[in-house]
């Protein structure tokens, strides 16, 4: 099998490599490219991404075709497909970090900024918080309900559709940290940095 | 809920641990990345490393340690310590840190943290300030805190926020290596200037005082040396006291 982790020049990815092939043990194939044949030949796709949502979704573009592919993936083909943190974010139609910016539109919603009630609470929202599932989902298997992820950011994925988010976590509201569409799973916390439990995500995806 | 943190730091020198826990059933005691696995195999929510090299041409033995690390630990990894460029920071998070910290680049050059907030995200710059109280208030030192400067540390604060750092890491120099806790005064006035999290480091002897700059002091995050390093206390004897008395903690 391959799985193939999409390095379009945003941010640092070194931490989703490692993870990955940590999980991988050698025994699943995992690539780290642009490479549009690659992509579209692989059996699963990891979209990572930090930075803004502008910053991602620009460097998406510059890389010709690229965009194209990962919707015939994912949208066409129901491949199964991992955005993390900003790659979950660009799932949206439409974000709002630094200028309104248009994301892959493969879930309906937006992306904006956390409302950290007048500055009650910091942001970004750092640090280890716990999940609550609320929807059976594949990535979740034999993880425990309230388990503790690393989150890092300032702004939240909205979906139109509620009964596609399959956790949240609880700061200054009601965080959406993870969504599922059929083979689109998207988390916005970092599995790659969630320790033994977040492997444990990153080995539920790889076995699908 | 989002919890607070436990950060142990690791002092590197050359690519090897300055001070260290001494566990017999280390192979190698001297090895950053050993240590490293320790701590976060033991629950440490982030792990710290401060390069402290001082010669020039053995400044790349910290990517290597990076490197290893980030192999072996799954948990936030930041690295501080004579980091002075945007290419010294990418470096660094190509070899697999998650965070770097800027400390007297930051000082000399507040633009390296804005141009590298916008490069990378606010999520992977961390503002270390090292302060120390002169006369009625707190001056930013430089250079490992040898230089002393005329910038006052609250409005350094307040405008390393604004120029994009994700989070602070505040040193008091009074209270550094002392054991006599942290100094609550500083982190209480720095967490109320400033809406982006806080770690607090320097002076921590007892795990009273983790809660005092949790508790007192507003810290989102503690950092730790010595009561770690000295196997004084694990990680685990930290977060149980911490749960114990109220403290969110992930366990």
């Amino acid at each position: 099998m391959n799985v193939t982790i999409v390095d379009y020049k945003s941010g640092n990815i070194s931490s989703v490599i490692n993870s990955f092939k940590e999980v991988a043990k050698g025994k699943v194939n995992i690539d780290v490219t642009s490479d549009l044949n690659k992509i579209e030949t692989s059996d699963k796709v990891v979209l990572p991404g930090q930075g803004s949502f502008k910053s991602c979704v620009d460097a998406l573009n510059s890389i010709n075709g690229l965009v194209e592919t990962l919707n015939e993936f994912a949208i066409t083909n129901k491949k199964p497909l991992l955005g993390i943190c900003v790659g979950l974010q660009m799932f949206a139609d439409i974000g709002y970090e630094e200028t309104e910016t248009k994301g892959l539109g493969w879930i309906s919603g937006k992306v904006s900024k956390i409302n950290n009630q007048n500055g009650k609470y910091k942001l970004p929202h750092i640090g280890w918080n716990q999940i609550n599932i609320v929807k059976d989902s594949k990535i979740y298997k034999d993880i425990e309900n309230n388990s503790h992820m690393y989150f890092v950011h300032s702004y939240e994925f909205l979906p139109e559709d509620k009964n596609l988010i399959s956790a949240t976590t609880e700061y200054s509201s009601n965080i959406v940290c993870s969504v599922e569409k059929e083979n689109i799973f998207g988390t916005q916390f970092h599995p790659e940095k969630s320790d033994k439990i977040g492997l444990q995500i990153i080995e539920n995806f790889i076995k699908l | 809920m989002l919890k607070n943190r436990i950060i142990p730091c690791l002092d590197v020198k050359n690519g090897r641990v300055v001070k260290g826990i001494n566990f017999v059933d280390l192979k190698d005691a001297g090895d950053p990345v050993e240590q490293a696995k320790i701590y976060s195999d033991g629950g440490a929510d982030e792990i710290c490393f401060l390069d402290i090299t001082a010669s020039n041409e053995n400044r790349d033995t910290i990517y290597d340690v990076v490197e290893r690390t980030s192999k072996k630990c799954f948990v936030p990894l930041t690295v501080g310590g004579g980091v002075r460029s945007i290419d010294d920071i990418n470096k660094l998070l190509n070899c697999g840190a998650d965070k770097v910290s800027i400390n007297t680049a930051a000082v000399q050059n507040p633009d390296v943290v804005e141009k590298s907030s916008k490069k990378f995200g606010s999520q992977c710059i961390v503002v270390a300030i090292d302060a120390k109280k002169v006369n009625d208030s707190w001056k930013v030192f430089t250079h490992g805190g040898r230089n002393e400067t005329e910038i006052d540390v609250l409005e350094f604060a307040k405008q390393m926020e604004i120029c994009g750092a994700g989070e602070l890491l505040v040193t008091s120099m009074d209270r550094d290596g002392t054991q006599i806790g942290y100094d609550i005064d500083l982190m209480k006035s720095i967490s109320s200037k400033v809406n982006i999290p806080l770690i607090a480091s320097g002076g921590v002897g007892n795990l009273d005082h983790l809660l005092d700059g949790i508790k007192f002091g507003n810290a989102n995050a503690v950092l730790a040396a010595s009561i770690f390093h000295y196997g004084k206390y694990s990680i685990l004897d930290a977060k149980k006291f911490l749960h114990s008395k109220g403290i969110p903690i992930r366990i």
